[in-house]
This record gives structure tokens, C-alpha cells and sequence, in this order.
């Protein structure tokens, strides 16, 4: 705890020991032991509910550990941390609000600062900082834009961009992928992917569904039934190792693309469409 | 007071007409107070337009009434009831959190608990009906020279506040999740905002009263809201817009002998009324771009196949 972060490149970003997490008492799981190498893109899948986020927030530094330890980029996780940069689950944003994507994407470089920013000085450098992460977005056409009728790929890029304008080592993302049709969903991991390369960043991302993203990373951290899996994803998403961490019969099928489909019990848990009448006939 | 000031006849002659409302000290205060209180409420009404926490600010003026008619009971100044019971009231909502889900139910029940305790303090006081109606509607044009001071004093304390909270409040405003990752206070801030509306609305009603209260603190943001997106300019435009108002609404006041509080309002009516009229023309004029408020075909068609 005491010990100062010492930085150097082959140090994991993320280190995990016996990691429990959960609110109060009672865990969401526990036993979770892996290390996330410098660089890597790694997916956290699992059904809703498992505790995909809560393992964000615990990086984060907005939860502590409920047992085990965790340490990020060399230190235990602490809240406001720089070198993190962090894009929560789409939110609802109301389609009136009057606020531009440049000025979104700036409140990451310094809208926790108290005050407002002294007009003299740094304007420059501020101003050239966040064109160059709307840029590497490639949200330079709408970033000037109001937010509010953006698409949700359009507001996602933005997103992305403030997570990036504070120049962080870590990436998090939680579902960015959730409410994008096919082909952005695509663009987008394209995007990630290529922006982590370009930046030498390591990325946890939240995601539903496996397949989309299997030509980007690198591992998976499977959050299932109170325990964690992790390792790369042909390794982890296979009928063996889903079956002994829900402890019950779990099927995966490959089909001639590589394309991984999760049968069984995930199908209740992980897609509870209660509400939808509509049968889907197609 | 109307009386002195509707026997003027306007005429033409600007300057002279100026100079003869303002060779009035009632009018003097009348303008300087305006202005403050425009100032004030401009840049909050801002954030309570982008933060949509205008029924807080509606429930707070309430509150206020009983404090205002409590302190009228007592023979104090009624800013001063404003004031403690307007503070109190923001304590108490911000102690209820941003994310509780029936936190409008709870403020709309002490809303209306306030109102009626205000009625009481009223009746009490042996049924002086002016009293009740200048703290309902306002009484610009009763500001006393001291009453102009502590607007003075209480605005410099709201926009220091603000300016002291300005980025991370507009972080917490538009992105709460991020910005309570980025270490930024969000429940403190909650709090600290509920306060500094406190004040706004306490020097606010001296002006337009507790219940024309929206249209300095929220109209003129609202406008503003829709002239342009840049947080700053948009602190400006409402500012500009909420002085345009009461100094029109003032001078108009001055020469028809109808209540001033009509007037401003009117004119901020008006000005929202305008501005959407304009917005609409101009999205007629550029089919290209979709209205705000629609979702776009990638929404619409979420389900592949």
C-alpha cells in the first residue's frame, strides 16, 4: 500500500489477487486472480447482473475490494485517478440539452478543476488538445455540434474522445458496443482497437456479445455465477470452462466463421426479454 | 408609488424621459436591483435549465413565501425569511440526493406544506393583504436603498460560489458518472448549487415575487439556451435577456399603471416565444438536419433483419 508506483513497461496494467467485489456484505464474486499485460484489449463478458460493471468501479477506485488486492498501473486503486481514462454505460442523453460535443470532450481535460479556466496562458494548448482527441475519434465533422440529436455512434466516438483528451494509459468501457447497429458496432471496435495501438493503451471493455469483438482482443475476463474466468477467449469461451464456472451444462458452438454462440443457461440469464411481445418471427 | 410614476406621459424624447424616471430613487433602486438580480439569476438560471432542476427552484421560491410572510409577522425585512428559509429548504433537498426516486414527490409535498404555512403567517398578521401579494408577485418598485445593498451583497456571494464550482458543476451537470470517476465532488456540489439557487431566488422575488419567479430564473436561460450552446455565452445571453426584461418591463411599468411584475414577465414570454418561432424557421430552412428530439434511422432500426 505504502510502496510508491514504480512505472516501467513490461509492469501489468492490471493486477488482480483473490479479488472479491460486492456492496456490503455479500459478494458478487469472489476468487478472482489474473493479470492484464501492458497493451492488451481484453473483453469482460458475462450475463446481466454478474458484475461486470462493479469490477469497472472497482478499478475505478469508486468501490473497494471486498477481499484479495488489486492494484492498477502499479498502484491500488484510487479515485480521479489520471492515467485512467473511463466512458460509462450509454446513458439516455436528453435530446434537448444544449451542450456541444468539443465542450464534452474538453470537461475530460479539466472540468474537475475548481474554478473556471483562466483565459490567459494554456488556452492554446487546452483548445489544440481537444481537437486532436475529437480527431482521433474521427468526430472532427459533429464535434461542434449540439449533443443532444447525435446518434448514439456519434455521441459514442465523443465519449471515447474525453476519455483519451486527459492522455491516459488505461482505458475503461462499459458496453460501448450496447445500442449500436451492426456496422457501428464494427466501426467501433475498429476504432478502439487501432486507437489503443496508436497509443500504446491497455483496454478493459464491457461488452454483451463475444463476436463483434474477437478479431481485437486479446483476452477475456469472464464474470459468471460469482466467479471470474480469464484468459484468451478461444480458451475461455469453450462448453468446458463456461460449464464448470456456471456448474451446470453450458454449450458453445463454433460456427465456420469463428463466430462464438453461448447455449444453455446463458440464454435465460444473460437475455431476459421479458417485456418483448413482439415474438421476432423473422 | 404607481400613482407617482403613471402620472408621467412619455414622449418621444428618450434621453429626457430617462432622466426623469431615474431623478426617482424608487426608480434608481428599482433598475440597479433588476440588473443584480438579472445578473444572478441569468448565470444560475443557466444551470438549473441544463441541470432541468426547475421544479427545485419552483419549490424553493414556496418555501421562501414562508419565510418571507413569517418574517413579515415577526417585523423583520422579509428578505431575511427568504433567505434562512430558502437555505434551509436547499439543505434539506440536497440532503435527498440526486438519484432518489421520489424526490419530486417529497419536495412537492413540502412545497405545498410551506404554502400553507405562509397563508397562516399572513392571516396572522391582521389580514394585511399588500404584504402577501408583493411577496407573491413582487414589489420591484418598493426596493429600498438598503434592500439594494443586500442584493448587492447576496449576489456577489451567489456568483462567487458559482465561479468557484464552475467547471466541476458543469461536468456534474452534463456527465455525473464520469466526472464522480474523475474525483469530482457530485453530491457536495448538489448541494452547493441547491444553495446558491437559494440565494438567487431569495433577491429574485424582491422583483417578480415567489410565483413569477421562472421567468428571470429560467426563461431567460432557456432563450438563452437556444441562441447558442457555449456554456459562457449562453450565461451571457440569458444575463442580456434577463436585463433586456426587467429594464423594459420597468420602464413600461413606469408609464402605464399596470403591475411591473406583468411586464417583465410578459416580456420574457415573449422572448422564449420569439426565439423558438425562430429556431423552428431556421430548421425549416435547412432540411438536412433532423429536429432535436428525434432519433435518427440507426435508432429506429436497433433489430437487424
Amino acid at each position: 500500500m505504502s510502496s510508491p508506483p514504480v512505472t516501467h513497461p513490461d509492469q501489468p496494467a492490471v493486477c488482480a489477487h483473490d479479488l472479491a467485489a460486492g456492496y456490503g456484505e455479500s459478494a458478487v464474486w469472489s476468487h478472482a486472480t489474473f493479470d492484464v499485460a501492458a497493451g492488451s484489449f481484453v473483453a469482460i463478458l458475462g450475463p446481466n447482473g454478474a458484475g461486470k460493471s462493479t469490477l469497472l468501479r472497482q478499478l475505478l477506485g469508486l468501490l473497494r475490494p471486498l477481499a484479495g488486492s488489486l492494484e492498477v498501473l502499479g498502484e491500488p486503486p484510487h479515485r480521479g485517478n489520471p492515467s485512467i481514462g473511463y466512458v460509462p454505460q450509454a446513458r439516455t442523453l436528453d435530446p434537448e440539452v444544449a451542450f456541444r460535443g468539443v465542450d464534452l470532450v474538453r470537461l475530460g481535460l479539466d472540468g474537475h478543476r475548481f474554478g473556471f479556466a483562466p483565459p490567459w496562458g494554456s488556452r492554446v494548448a487546452r483548445h489544440q488538445a481537444v481537437e486532436r482527441a475529437v480527431e482521433s475519434v474521427g468526430a472532427t465533422g459533429y464535434a461542434g455540434r449540439r449533443l443532444g440529436p447525435m446518434s448514439g455512434g456519434e455521441r459514442q466516438r465523443l465519449l471515447l474522445a474525453q476519455a483519451l483528451v486527459g492522455e491516459p494509459r488505461l482505458l475503461l468501457l462499459d458496453e460501448p458496443l450496447a445500442s449500436l447497429d451492426v456496422a457501428n458496432q464494427a466501426a467501433m471496435v475498429e476504432l478502439i482497437s487501432s486507437v489503443a495501438l496508436e497509443r500504446r493503451l491497455t483496454v478493459l471493455l464491457v461488452a454483451h456479445d463475444l463476436n463483434p469483438l474477437r478479431n481485437a482482443i486479446d483476452l477475456v475476463c469472464y464474470v459468471a455465477n460469482g466467479r471470474v474466468a480469464f484468459g484468451p477467449p478461444d480458451e475461455v469461451v469453450t462448453s468446458e470452462v463456461l460449464s464448470s464456472l456456471y456448474g451446470a451444462p453450458v454449450e458453445v458452438l463454433v460456427d465456420s466463421r469463428g463466430r462464438r454462440f453461448v447455449v444453455g443457461i446463458e440464454e435465460e440469464t444473460a437475455h431476459p426479454h421479458r417485456h418483448r411481445t413482439d415474438g421476432g418471427t423473422s | 408609488m404607481i400613482a407617482a410614476a403613471g402620472s408621467a406621459a412619455f414622449s418621444w424624447n428618450l434621453v429626457s424621459d430617462l432622466s426623469q424616471m431615474l431623478s426617482y430613487q424608487f426608480m434608481r433602486n428599482a433598475f440597479l436591483a433588476g440588473a443584480i438580480v438579472s445578473v444572478v439569476a441569468g448565470v444560475v438560471g443557466y444551470f438549473v435549465v441544463l441541470r432541468r432542476t426547475a421544479f427545485a427552484a419552483h419549490a424553493l421560491s414556496h418555501i421562501g413565501f414562508a419565510g418571507a410572510a413569517g418574517a413579515v409577522l415577526l417585523g423583520v425585512n422579509p428578505v431575511w425569511g427568504l433567505l434562512t428559509f430558502c437555505l434551509g429548504g436547499a439543505l434539506a433537498m440536497g440532503s435527498l440526493g440526486q438519484r432518489l426516486r421520489d424526490r419530486d414527490t417529497v419536495i412537492g409535498i413540502v412545497l405545498a406544506f410551506m404554502l400553507g404555512l405562509g397563508v397562516l403567517f399572513i392571516a396572522l398578521y391582521s389580514g394585511f393583504s399588500t404584504e402577501a401579494y408583493s411577496i407573491l408577485f413582487g414589489e420591484i418598485l418598493g426596493i429600498s436603498t438598503s434592500d439594494v445593498v443586500l442584493t448587492v451583497v447576496v449576489g456577489a456571494i451567489a456568483l462567487a460560489a458559482l465561479g468557484a464550482m464552475y467547471r466541476p458543476l458543469l461536468f456534474a451537470s452534463v456527465d455525473e458518472e464520469v466526472a464522480e470517476a474523475r474525483r469530482v465532488p457530485v453530491r457536495l456540489l448538489s448541494i452547493a448549487f441547491l444553495l446558491t439557487v437559494a440565494l438567487a431566488v431569495a433577491v429574485a422575488v424582491q422583483v417578480v415575487g415567489v410565483l413569477l419567479i421562472f421567468s428571470l430564473l429560467v426563461t431567460p436561460a432557456a432563450v438563452a439556451e437556444r441562441l447558442t450552446m457555449r456554456p459562457a455565452s449562453a450565461m451571457a445571453a440569458a444575463v442580456a435577456v434577463s436585463i433586456a426584461c426587467s429594464w423594459l418591463g420597468l420602464a413600461i411599468g413606469y408609464y402605464v399603471s399596470y403591475p411591473v411584475s406583468f411586464f417583465i414577465t410578459s416580456l420574457a414570454f415573449l422572448a422564449y416565444a420569439l426565439t423558438r418561432a425562430a429556431n423552428a424557421l431556421a430548421r425549416r430552412r435547412r432540411p438536412g438536419r433532423l429536429p432535436p428530439g428525434r432519433p435518427r434511422p440507426e435508432y429506429a432500426g436497433g433489430h437487424p433483419g
